[in-house]
């Protein structure tokens, strides 16, 4: 409650301006959306453990003990171990780092390979339209994951390059969500008024379509993140992610399903953690979306 | 075809004074038979207020944006018009304005002053967007004009406006804003495209008493398209009837006003409902506009007009009866041919 904090005579409701500033309204939308809080505290969560791992006081998560190989959780090691010793917590918050880099980084990619594309083909239209949108529903015809997973092993495995695998993969999704949208904005008035105060198109591109475009954008990025995470897993599950001994979710998943029955707890953190980030991220896209949507205002 | 005749002698009796002479436009649609724009001709001299009247579809919007060079290529056609701006001359069939020109010499409002800014920016930086793009010089400046032509179009507290973003204005305001930013590079021309139909009546009054202030200040020629005859009589200096694409009569507004000669005129001037007369019926003007695929040879008017007669068959000119006073029609001046219509 940041209005709580100032005096009651220059409240929203007396002061217009404080009133109807879109930050705002945006803000106190999204604040009543209770399940888009819980999922924006999920992601914040993962994210502070990953940002703070190298100061967190666990055990280096490569270290081996051989003295206590598929330990259950303990005092020592709260969430066990692995079976060649190392500390479950410490390769869970350490593989969060990896999760969500990859689920950034991928999605960064998407967005800087799509938007612009989307809008090319979007403003413009015609011969420039029809290569990109057959091209990217070429795309679109192979499955998200399958192309993935083809594109990251040609590449080779590794964390980068499975997240360009993956950045590339959604890449069309927003292709297609920026075209459809520039399709909509550059029939509006403002268009024409800038092309009427004689704004080269560039300028109209990067002022007028560009931040038009962006709240529906925003949200299907935070979607896809939670997207791009189970497809950072699934890489490293099959070994074309993040490569060993570097912690991953994926791979510890891809180990710890050959001793399901001798020690879940190896299977049962990364599996909840993957669980939890990704529905903190579609909590937290649903309510970006519901509070961004311009016809509830 | 000479439809512009009547034109191009007044161009030539006051030839300084014009700041833009279109002459014979003719534009269509991709995919059309028929041209949508027909010959248009247009003068407005320095200081003078033009209202181009008609119902819709008349193509007195695309006439505008075809001089400021909004119309998508992809989707129409301009087959001749040549353009007269000042010393430039353009020939829009093979080129547009120049976007050095837009917004500068020559600058445009909209009708709807709700959708007509962009909404992820302030105020003040879309007033500065418009000077930095043909003046160049730092933000700071470029606000400080904002500033400026705020105050000039009368928006109280232009310092706390400039900071607002459109959400936050009403649209007479917003109207405003256009206006100050269509006037901020001072252009001879303003083409104002029906700037008060979506406004309530008294923001109406007060846009278009700001226009002609404006107008007064600095003598810069003005397009006004509009189909509400009420504007015409409040603002303009002169007049041009369109109806189907083809300008029908043209000429002072006063002349006009009291002495219609093309039947689609007169139709117009008695569907207006006046103050002085008793009450009753508006008269109507039968029929509807056709389509432009269905548009007739000759006169487009004739399958509506009450006095068509076979000669209609054959295209009118734009010819002077008067001074000034044009008219396409074979039948005006109407008073040497009562015997005809009677």
């Amino acid at each position: 409650m940041t209005d709580a904090a100032t005096p009651s005579t220059i409240t929203a409701a007396t002061d217009p301006v404080l009133a109807a500033k879109p930050e705002n309204r945006v803000w106190k939308k999204f604040r009543s959306h209770k399940s888009a809080l819980f999922g924006g505290f999920l992601v914040a969560f993962f994210v502070i453990i990953a940002l703070a791992a190298p100061i967190l006081p666990i055990p280096d998560p490569s270290a081996t003990d051989w003295g206590a190989v598929r330990k259950a959780p303990s005092w020592d090691h709260w969430m066990g171990t692995d079976e060649i010793g190392r500390d479950v917590m410490s390769r869970m918050i350490w593989g969060a780092q990896a999760s969500l880099l990859a689920g950034v980084v991928s999605v960064g990619i998407a967005v800087m390979l799509g938007v612009p594309l989307g809008i090319v083909a979007g403003y413009f239209g015609g011969w420039t339209d029809a290569i990109i949108s057959r091209c990217t529903e070429a795309v679109l015809a192979a499955p998200f994951l399958i192309l993935a997973i083809a594109l990251a092993a040609f590449l080779g495995p590794s964390l980068t390059n499975a997240m360009i695998a993956i950045g590339i993969s959604a890449t069309p999704i927003f292709i297609r969500l920026t075209r459809g949208q520039v399709i909509n904005i550059k029939s509006e008035d403002y268009v024409d008024s800038a092309r009427a105060i004689g704004l080269p198109t560039p300028r109209i591109l990067s002022r007028y379509i560009l931040p038009n475009v962006l709240p529906p954008i925003l949200v299907q990025a935070t979607l896809t993140i939670a997207t791009a995470i189970i497809a950072e897993a699934s890489l490293s599950f099959l070994g074309l992610g993040q490569q060993p001994p570097a912690p991953s979710w994926g791979s510890m998943l891809n180990t710890a399903k050959n001793f399901l029955n001798q020690a879940p707890w190896m299977a049962m953190w990364p599996g909840l953690s993957i669980f939890f980030v990704v529905l903190g991220f579609n909590l937290l896209g649903d309510g970006l979306r519901d509070a961004l949507d311009p016809r509830e205002h | 075809m000479d439809t512009s005749g009547a034109v191009i002698d007044r161009t030539d009796q006051s030839g300084l004074d014009d700041v833009l002479v279109l002459k014979d436009l003719v534009l269509r649609f991709r995919g059309q038979e028929n041209d949508v724009v027909d010959g248009v001709s247009l003068t407005v001299r320095k200081g003078e207020v033009l209202c181009v009247v008609g119902e819709s579809g008349c193509g007195k919007s695309v006439t505008a944006m075809a001089l400021m060079g909004l119309l998508p290529k992809e989707s129409a056609r301009i087959s001749s018009g040549n353009l007269t701006i000042g010393v430039d001359h353009f020939d829009l069939s093979k080129d547009a304005l120049p976007n050095e020109m837009r917004g500068n010499t020559v600058a445009m409002i909209f009708q709807e002053p709700m959708t007509s800014l962009n909404p992820a920016f302030r105020i003040g930086d879309q007033i500065g967007e418009a000077v930095l793009r043909h003046r160049g010089g730092t933000r700071a400046e470029a606000l400080a004009r904002a500033e400026e032509m705020l105050t000039r179009v009368g928006i109280a507290n232009p310092s706390q406006r400039l900071h607002e973003y459109p959400h936050q204005l009403s649209g007479g305001m917003r109207q405003r804003v256009m206006i100050a930013m269509a006037l901020a590079n001072d252009p001879s021309i303003l083409i104002a495209d029906e700037p008060t139909t979506a406004l309530d009546v008294t923001i109406q009054a007060q846009i278009l008493d700001l226009i002609r202030d404006l107008r007064d200040e600095t003598g810069m020629g003005t397009i006004m398209i509009t189909h509400d005859l009420g504007v015409v009589a409040e603002i303009a200096d002169s007049v041009a009837v369109m109806y189907g694409g083809q300008v029908v009569e043209q000429g002072p507004v006063a002349e006009v006003f009291n002495n219609p000669q093309h039947p689609y005129t007169i139709g117009l001037m008695s569907a207006m409902p006046r103050l002085d007369q008793p009450g009753g019926r508006l008269a109507i003007v039968p029929g509807t506009v056709p389509t432009i695929a269905n548009m007739p040879e000759g006169c487009r008017f004739r399958s509506r007009c009450a006095f068509a007669t076979p000669t209609c068959a054959s295209r009118p000119a734009l010819a002077d009866i008067a001074d000034g006073h044009a008219v396409a029609c074979h039948y005006a001046p109407l008073e040497d041919h009562v015997a005809v219509s009677a």
